[in-house]
């Protein structure tokens, strides 16, 4: 398939060029051209006023020869359920949550993989959504190195032919399920925060932010398999865990695999509170309202309160008032909490682009214009350094 | 050491929106820049050549006008940049791109890699380590600083969703990091003029040797379907009256979220 323009009638108004997400199109002698930067999204098809941009099928590629019967060969919804240190990460049951509902639209199966952790640990995934649990126990995967951990993956891949293979889009799960979807030959979409069933061709539809938040894409992988999706934490939802479903852990031998990274120490941020904003509940953020790294240590202190992390918008984090590690924008961390506090943080796009997808936005700003109120839920204008010390207080006196 | 640096030109994402009325994307005048994460990557790179000598290659993929990035390479202090362009690489997606750059990177010598870890405009993070696995060589992605570099390994420490690893990898390896781990510098009056004479190296699908099956739309397992709007929020609820009586109708809204504060 690709998109042509029917240069004979072109009027070389522009208006593709305009609607081009991609800069794909050019004008060249007074037409519009369409460069190798196209993504093939059709956008400029429905915004050219006189209709001459139009797709065309390629000769030969209309049905890859066999292609139903290698698409029938892979069934089954794989989750990678990932581990630090032998404990589940969240997103892991997330996915559990997800992978059931896909497998009942498509009345197949769940299966989850895990590496490293315990075999109870394998067992446990049983209640929150697998039929099946591949389990490799092998020290290897004590430590996370990307080379094990993909050669792993494909082995199994290869061996079992499963129709999706979700997993978290967590540091760990972005860097090393690009090299399996390399190998293999196949599809991969990164950060998924919506995903789907096309109820025609029983394809996954994979919904994503592109352009920092402001775009989203839904992605196709129609003619190769598996599907991969890594899926951004906090957007599906768990089912309640239930002790009593049946299903069966195959445990797996390692065999020989190679590793030519080796993990020498791993160091968490020492703070009172959690770092790993991904997962948090909670976040309480702060930006250059916080006035200094003192107005961090109060931040700290509601976000213990709430249980939750600490998180800063770039200009606090420039100002070097708290590491990089706890910044949320375009350039930092994506999060999606239950609650996100937004205290004395303006709200540029490239912070929104970071946390607009929180279920419940509370600003607090004392400047009434601040765009951050246009994506908060709640809103509080006034000066943080007055109004942090009065919440703290309140949800002490709430607690005893 | 020699070292390659993979950029990407990107459009400036924070200026690129979408018109809720007609779904369509709004870009005029919005600037091509190279992508931000890329000039951490090349600023590493300077660094260390300077500290162990050898060359620092640029390479990228894409139309004829990524030249303009190729020059600000070049102005900041790469040795040389290589173009990837050919019409038949349109529509790739992170596999196509991946296996065009692997194709290319194979008729380099190099010892280390460098990406940025994700590029404004796509955000997959995908096309470093899928590389990486063409190549057969280890990738380290999140890279937050280079600890230590001796001949045939490297110590870097690696970002982690809650602190940080320190790992070691055999070279040559493939490395994606993150902006903590350096300040870009400025393009010198040297580096410009030398970025106005620099002669750049293009490479079209037959000169990289790639395979015709393996790039561009015919190459990419992944397609775009369409695109549309992200939805906003429309319940936003100002509150009002001083400041105790605002927190205090916060804090009973938040404790009608049975979630937090139990």
């Amino acid at each position: 398939m690709r998109i042509i323009i029917n240069t004979e009638k072109c009027t070389g108004c522009a208006e593709c060029i305009a609607s081009c997400p991609y800069t794909a199109i050019e004008i060249k002698d007074g037409k519009a051209f369409i460069n190798e930067y196209c993504q093939f999204c059709r956008t400029c098809m429905s915004v050219c006023p006189e209709g001459v941009i139009i797709e065309v099928a390629d000769e030969g590629d209309k049905q890859k020869a066999g292609l139903s019967e290698y698409l029938a060969a892979y069934q089954g919804v794989w989750v990678f359920t990932e581990q630090r240190e032998g404990k589940i990460a969240s997103v892991a049951y997330e996915l559990l949550g997800a992978g059931r509902r896909l497998a009942e639209e498509l009345k197949t199966q769940v299966a989850a993989v895990l590496f490293g952790a315990s075999e109870d640990a394998a067992r446990e995934l049983i209640s929150w959504g697998a039929d099946k649990v591949y389990h490799c126990g092998d020290p290897i995967f004590e430590k996370f190195n990307d080379e094990p951990y993909a050669q792993m993956l494909m082995s199994l891949i290869k061996d079992h032919k499963p129709g999706i293979v979700l997993a978290g889009a967590t540091a760990l799960g972005r860097s090393f399920i690009p090299r399996v979807a390399a190998r293999l030959k196949t599809g991969l979409t990164a950060d998924c925060t919506a995903l789907e069933i096309d109820k025609e061709t029983g394809n996954l539809l994979q919904i994503r932010p592109a352009f920092g938040g402001n775009i989203m894409a839904t992605i196709l992988c129609p003619a190769n398999r598996p599907q991969i999706a890594t899926v951004r934490p906090r957007v599906m939802k768990r089912i309640e865990a239930d002790h009593g479903r049946k299903g069966e852990v195959v445990p797996v031998d390692a065999g020989n695999l190679i590793c030519r990274t080796k993990v020498i120490e791993t160091l968490k941020e020492t703070s009172e509170c959690m770092v790993n904003l991904q997962e948090a509940e909670v976040i309480v953020a702060g930006g250059r309202g916080m006035s200094n790294a003192k107005g961090f240590g109060m931040l700290e202190e509601l976000a213990v309160l709430l249980g939750g992390a600490v998180a800063a918008s770039r200009a606090a984090v420039d100002e070097g008032w708290i590491p990089y590690i706890h910044q949320v924008g375009q350039t930092g961390k994506t999060v999606c909490p239950k609650v996100y506090i937004a205290c004395g943080i303006s709200g540029a796009v490239q912070h929104l682009a970071g946390m607009q997808s929180s279920d419940i936005i509370i600003a607090i700003n004392k400047n009434p214009e601040a765009p951050i109120f246009n994506a908060a839920t709640y809103g509080i204008v006034g000066d943080v350094n007055e109004v942090i010390p009065v919440l703290i207080k309140k949800l002490k006196e709430g607690k005893q | 050491m020699n070292i390659i640096v993979c950029i990407k030109q990107v459009p400036d994402t924070a200026e690129v929106k979408i018109n809720p009325e007609t779904n369509t994307l709004v870009r005029e005048g919005v600037p091509s820049i190279i992508n931000p994460y890329d000039l951490h990557a090349l600023e590493a790179a300077l660094q260390i050549r300077e500290q162990t000598g050898g060359k620092v290659s640029v390479i990228t993929m894409g139309p004829p006008q990524a030249e303009n990035v190729l020059r600000e390479a070049v102005s900041m202090g790469a040795d040389e940049v290589r173009l990837i362009s050919d019409r038949a690489f349109a529509g790739s997606d992170t596999w196509a791109t991946s296996y065009t750059l692997y194709k290319a990177i194979k008729k380099i010598n190099y010892d280390i890699i460098l990406c940025g870890k994700q590029a404004i405009d796509g955000d997959t993070a995908q096309v470093g380590p899928e590389v990486a696995e063409f190549l057969n060589i280890p990738h380290i992605a999140y890279v937050r600083k280079i600890d230590e570099l001796a001949s045939g390994t490297i110590r870097v420490q690696r970002l982690m969703d809650d602190g940080y690893d320190v790992v070691e990898s055999s070279l040559p390896v493939l490395l994606t990091v993150v902006k903590e781990i350096n300040t870009p510098r400025f393009p010198s009056l040297k580096g410009k003029m030398a970025a106005k004479k620099a002669v750049i190296t293009k490479m079209d699908m037959r000169a990289i040797g790639a395979e015709e099956e393996n790039v561009g739309l015919k190459g990419s397992p992944t397609q775009v379907r369409n695109i549309f709007a992200p939805q906003l929020k429309s319940d936003r609820r100002m509150l009002q009256g001083s400041v105790e009586e605002q927190v205090t109708a916060l804090v009973k809204e938040l404790r009608g979220l049975k979630c937090v504060l139990s």
